[in-house]
Formats: C-alpha cells, sequence, structure tokens
C-alpha cells in the first residue's frame, strides 16, 4: 500500500530506494546528505528486501563499489554531496564509458572546496556538461519537493537501465534537509538473480554461463573503436532528448516575462510569481524537471511571447549560460541568484525581475528607439 | 618410432590453457604477467567454477586481461579494483570474485581501496603482481622500486631520504584480521610456477569456504622497464628482489606465521 508520511527530503530518497528494489547503496557521509545512509542503516534493509548497505572508506571507493555492482547488472546507487561528488567524478567517466546503468544522488552544498554546509546550486555545470573526463553527458534529474525525491528514484533507475548511462539526481542542501509531506510508493520486489540473468545477462559479467564472456570495459586503444563508441553515447543523448525530456509550466499561457528556474529555486521562484501576479505583471514560471536533456525548444518558442527572461539559481550565473543558447539573443536574458548558502527570498526574485529584467527592458528598448530615431 | 605414435592425449604433458584465449598477450618476452594468468585461468578451469567467476582487471601492464582470460571481466579504474571486487561479492555472495593488480595500482593509488577491502574480510582473491616498477607508462618508479633502483622517475637510483622506502604493502595488510590468507611466490622457475599455483588454489578454495580474503603477491620480473634482458632480469629478480620480498607463506589458516 502507498502510505503518506512527513519526512526529511534525504530520508524520503532512501526510503524510496527500499521500496524501489534497489539492490545496493554504497556511501560515505558527508553533510547535508548523511540522513541518507544513516536511515539506510537504521532501516535495515538486508532484512527487508535483501538490499546491501555499506559505508564505504571513501566516496572514490564507493562509487568504484558501484561500479563493481554495476557492472553485473544490479540495481546500484551512491550518493554525496558537492565535494563528495568532485571525488565521485572518476568513477562516474568510467561508468559512462562502460555504459553501465546506476543512479548517483548530489544534495548539493556551496562551492568551491568546502565551501558550505548550506543549500547552493553551484554544482549545475559540473552535473550537466560531464562534470569528469571525456565525452559524455548525465541524464539529469531535478526534484523540487521531498515527493519528487521519493519519486525520482524509481525514474531514475528506469533511464538508467533504458539507455545502460549513469544518472544524477541533483537535488540541494533545502530539499535534502526540510520535512513535507510524501506519498510513498508500495514496495517493489528485488530482481532475482536468475531473473537479472535472464534480463542482463547479454552484457553483464554475471560469470559466464553457456555464452561468450561479457567484458565490461571503458577502454578501447584504437581509435576508430573509441570513436564507435563515442559515437554511440553520443546516440543515446539526442534519443534522451528527444523521448525523455521533462519539464514543468505554470502560468506560462499569457505571460509577459518568464522565470526560469529548478529545484528548490523553482519553488521560490513560484511564490515570486504569485507576488508579481498580485502587482498585475504577467510572469510565468519554466521548471526544468531534467537539466539534461534541457527544454531549449520549450525556451526558445516563449522568448517569442515573452519580453525578457530571468534565469533564478543559487549560483553565480550557470544554468543562465544554456537559456541564452536556447533563447539565440530573441530577448533579453538575465541571471539572479544567491550564493554562499544564502537563499534568496520570493520578493528578492522579483525585485531582481523588475530591476533586471522590467524596467531595464524598458529602458533598453527606449535606447533602441531612441538610436533608431537618430 | 613413428612420431605420430608419441602425439597422442595420454602422452601430453603441456597443453594450451583451456581459459585464456587465442589472442597473443601484449606483454613483453620474459615478463612474468603471461606465466600469472595461465596460473590463474588454470585454477578456475581445474576448480570447475568458470560459471561462478568475476575477474577485476587493473589499469596497469595487465589492464588487457580480459583479453586474454576468457572469463567474464570488468576492467576497474587505476587502483580501484578492491572497491569494484567488493561492489559485485556483496551484491553476488556466492561467486568466486578476484582483483589482478600490479604495484603502483595496488600499492600507491589503490592503497586506501586495497587496504580498506582487506579489513572488511571481503571474500575474494586478489592476485598482486609486484615488479618494481610501472611497465605500462614506461618504466617509472613504483611504491615498491628497490632503494637504488634506476627508473625513468628516479635517473639517480631511488633515494628513501627523498622517496621513501619501498612499501611491503603485503605484510601491512597481513596484519589485518579480516585477511585470512597472505603468501608471497614467482613464476620464474618451473619450481615456483608449481607452487605459485598451489597458491593460488589455496586462495580460491578460501573464497569457496567463506573464509575472507586472500591474498597472492607474485615477484616478478619487468625485463624491459629493469632493461635487462629476461634472464638477466630474473637474476636479478632473486639477488635482489627477494632478499627484500621475501618468498613464503605470510598468513596461514587467518594465523600469521
Amino acid at each position: 500500500m502507498s502510505e503518506l508520511k512527513l519526512m526529511k527530503g534525504n530520508e524520503a530518497l532512501a526510503e524510496a530506494a527500499i521500496r524501489a528494489g534497489v539492490d545496493a547503496y554504497f556511501g560515505y557521509p558527508i553533510t547535508p546528505q548523511s540522513e541518507v545512509i544513516e536511515y539506510l542503516m537504521t532501516e535495515r534493509p538486508e532484512l527487508r528486501t535483501g538490499m546491501v548497505v555499506l559505508q564505504a572508506e571513501s566516496e572514490v571507493a564507493a562509487i568504484n563499489m558501484v561500479y563493481g555492482a554495476a557492472s553485473t547488472g544490479k540495481k546500484v546507487m551512491t550518493s554525496s554531496s558537492s565535494p563528495g561528488i568532485s571525488l565521485k567524478q572518476e568513477g562516474i567517466s568510467y561508468m559512462a564509458g562502460a555504459e553501465l546503468p546506476a543512479v548517483i544522488v548530489n544534495v548539493v552544498r556551496g562551492g568551491p572546496g568546502l565551501g558550505t554546509i548550506q543549500p547552493s546550486q553551484a554544482d549545475y555545470f559540473q552535473s550537466v556538461k560531464g562534470g569528469g573526463h571525456g565525452d559524455y553527458k548525465l541524464y539529469v534529474l531535478a526534484p523540487a519537493s521531498v515527493q519528487e525525491m521519493s519519486d525520482f528514484v524509481t525514474d531514475a533507475f528506469d533511464i538508467a537501465f533504458k539507455y545502460r548511462a549513469p544518472v544524477l539526481i541533483l537535488s540541494d542542501g533545502l530539499i535534502g534537509q526540510m520535512m513535507e509531506k510524501v506519498v510513498l510508493k508500495d514496495q517493489v520486489e528485488r530482481i532475482s538473480d536468475k531473473d537479472l540473468i535472464k534480463m542482463n545477462g547479454y552484457w553483464a559479467t554475471t560469470g559466464k554461463k553457456d555464452r561468450e564472456r561479457n567484458i565490461i570495459t571503458s577502454l578501447d586503444l584504437q581509435s576508430e573503436k573509441m570513436e564507435a563508441r563515442v559515437h554511440r553515447l553520443q546516440k543515446k543523448y539526442v534519443k534522451m532528448e528527444l523521448e525523455d525530456l521533462r519539464y514543468e509550466t505554470i502560468d506560462c499561457e499569457d505571460a509577459d516575462y518568464l522565470i526560469v528556474a529548478y529545484g528548490s529555486s523553482a519553488r521560490i521562484s513560484q511564490k515570486a510569481v504569485e507576488l508579481a501576479r498580485k502587482k498585475g505583471i504577467k510572469v510565468g514560471l519554466l521548471r526544468p524537471i531534467t537539466l539534461f536533456p534541457f527544454p531549449k525548444k520549450q525556451l526558445f518558442d516563449l522568448a517569442n511571447q515573452v519580453k525578457g527572461i530571468l534565469s533564478v539559481e543559487l549560483n553565480a550565473g550557470q544554468m543562465v549560460e544554456d537559456v541564452k543558447l536556447a533563447v539565440e539573443h530573441k530577448v533579453p536574458v538575465e541571471h539572479f541568484g544567491r550564493t554562499g548558502g544564502i537563499i534568496h527570498t520570493p520578493e528578492e526574485v522579483l525585485e531582481a525581475l523588475e530591476q533586471k529584467i522590467i524596467n531595464h527592458g524598458h529602458f533598453r528598448h527606449h535606447k533602441t528607439r531612441e538610436s533608431s530615431i537618430l | 618410432m613413428d612420431i605420430l605414435d608419441i602425439i597422442k592425449p595420454e602422452n601430453q604433458v603441456f597443453c594450451k590453457t583451456k581459459l585464456m584465449t587465442d589472442t597473443a598477450l601484449s606483454y613483453c618476452p620474459g615478463c612474468g604477467h603471461g606465466t600469472a594468468h595461465n596460473l590463474t585461468m588454470e585454477v578456475i578451469d581445474e576448480m570447475g567454477i568458470v560459471e561462478d567467476t568475476i575477474g577485476v582487471a587493473p589499469v596497469g601492464c595487465s589492464v588487457l586481461a580480459y583479453d586474454f582470460m576468457n572469463i567474464d571481466m570488468t576492467q576497474a579504474a587505476h587502483g580501484r579494483a578492491p572497491a569494484v571486487a567488493t561492489g559485485i561479492i556483496r551484491t553476488w555472495p556466492e561467486k568466486y570474485v578476484f582483483t589482478y593488480q600490479g604495484d603502483g595500482d595496488l600499492a600507491a593509488i589503490g592503497t586506501a581501496e586495497t587496504i580498506h577491502a582487506c579489513n572488511r574480510g571481503e571474500n575474494i582473491v586478489i592476485i598482486f603482481i609486484n615488479n618494481g616498477i610501472y611497465g605500462m607508462t614506461g618504466g617509472q618508479m613504483a611504491p615498491t622500486t628497490l632503494e637504488g633502483m634506476h627508473t625513468s622517475t628516479s635517473p639517480y637510483g631511488r633515494e628513501i631520504k627523498n622517496m621513501g622506502s619501498p612499501l611491503k604493502i603485503t605484510e601491512l595488510i597481513a596484519n589485518l584480521p579480516g585477511v585470512y590468507y597472505v603468501t608471497r611466490q614467482s613464476v620464474h622457475t618451473h619450481k615456483h610456477v608449481r607452487k605459485a599455483k598451489k597458491a593460488i588454489r589455496t586462495a580460491f578454495e578460501n573464497t569457496r569456504l567463506k573464509k575472507g580474503l586472500s591474498f597472492v603477491e607474485i615477484v616478478s620480473n619487468c625485463n624491459s622497464g629493469w632493461k635487462m634482458t629476461p634472464n638477466e632480469a630474473n637474476i636479478w629478480m632473486e639477488e635482489n628482489m627477494f632478499s627484500y620480498f621475501p618468498l613464503g607463506d605470510i598468513k596461514v589458516d587467518g594465523k600469521l606465521k
């Protein structure tokens, strides 16, 4: 039976992992995501479903344990926060290269360096532009609620196995730490070893029986073979863009101005949209749910309707670059965001919209008219 | 006597190892890797466990071990093989999982993964080829490079004061309670090959009995990296490597020798 509970985002994600029939979780403590492994250790999922939970000696070891289990076709995941995710990048790149399904969760904190333990969205570039070395991308899901922390576990594994590729859930300290009500899904049984071999035996290293040997590697010393591998990966990314883009639009039908925001910034911006509309300013919100694939076409189309776009992010301006690329200079695009762990208020967002887009837009428009007269 | 009367299965003394592929080995002539590969595959074949065996290849000369070993294999990032093996054995506790690693992989970049997999007593086999040098990248100093030994990154010889002492990782991990069997072997003579095979067999039998971690070091040569002929390299190994890395069992049945 599905169940309604009041939970922290990190706990909801951990519970969802057990219920999704995940085979193993390998992690290492780091604030603000330690509740994930703490919850799993307390819940004893080995007794509930047979799920393995292990605290590794480092983030590096944890991601490589994920690599090992994933190479055998198991449903396996890890979670961490920004500095720890940096350490995992080597393993993530290897998994992308070796075409392994796995789910990685980043409960983002402020950076660079050790930064702060407060919420941030400063890992956008790292998440959508590669992160590790080489020509690869991650499918990136950005939850904006505790409910989505729970729901996206299943969604992430569906995508990971559909494409045989690592998938990132890009959360942040706010979504991870806050408590909300959440409807938990029913328990799904873990896949038996026998069924796993039937499903994944054509590629996974489960032991050579009644077939040729399976090899999991990201290495191709022959350039032509390596290029073919890279092309194979790129085809997956094109397919992801065509089939698995996710986004949400709020109040966009009649909007004169647009806010683009994901995750916790989207929640705050949604309130800013309400405040603006109370003042008679028609503002809409586009929330990318997947950061890769990115809603490029939707932004391009909305740019024909609105007068300006504000990209609201808890960072110094990262997603704004992708918004600008998508809009192709049709309308002004500006960034607003607090950093260092400070969370912007809806009032601040509205003020930024007015200053950077609405009023500035008037000024710019006016100037253009003047110059055209001259 | 006609030669065909001699060539009969019952007279056969040596044959190609069944679980080795037909791919030509990428190792230099005289290198010990080929023999170590053969022994590992022979043991897996003789124990009849190929259907349940998963190997983990390292980064280094044996990065392409999966080209030669005709079993399911996963290639790990540099030094991470014990963590990768942990991920496999934890989700498939009935399988036989082994890593095959060199000295740079196991005792430098992968020290943390090695020590912690050993300390947890993962039910796996680690086969550790120690030739005191980074072979694949062209002969740089390894954690096990001997004092005074010339490499491309210690061109005037390894200086202890500056570069530290050669690391006896095998003795180090033997002290961890999770480790059940530790032995140091070599594969440069027939006698040593037979002993090494026995050690590898013991290691895999320990996995069968779920005894925890078994660690087989094979002190080997690198004639290319050492800039010697294969024969010179073997003599140099006997004269120099074996005094610092003495052959024999270090821990048997969970007890230090």
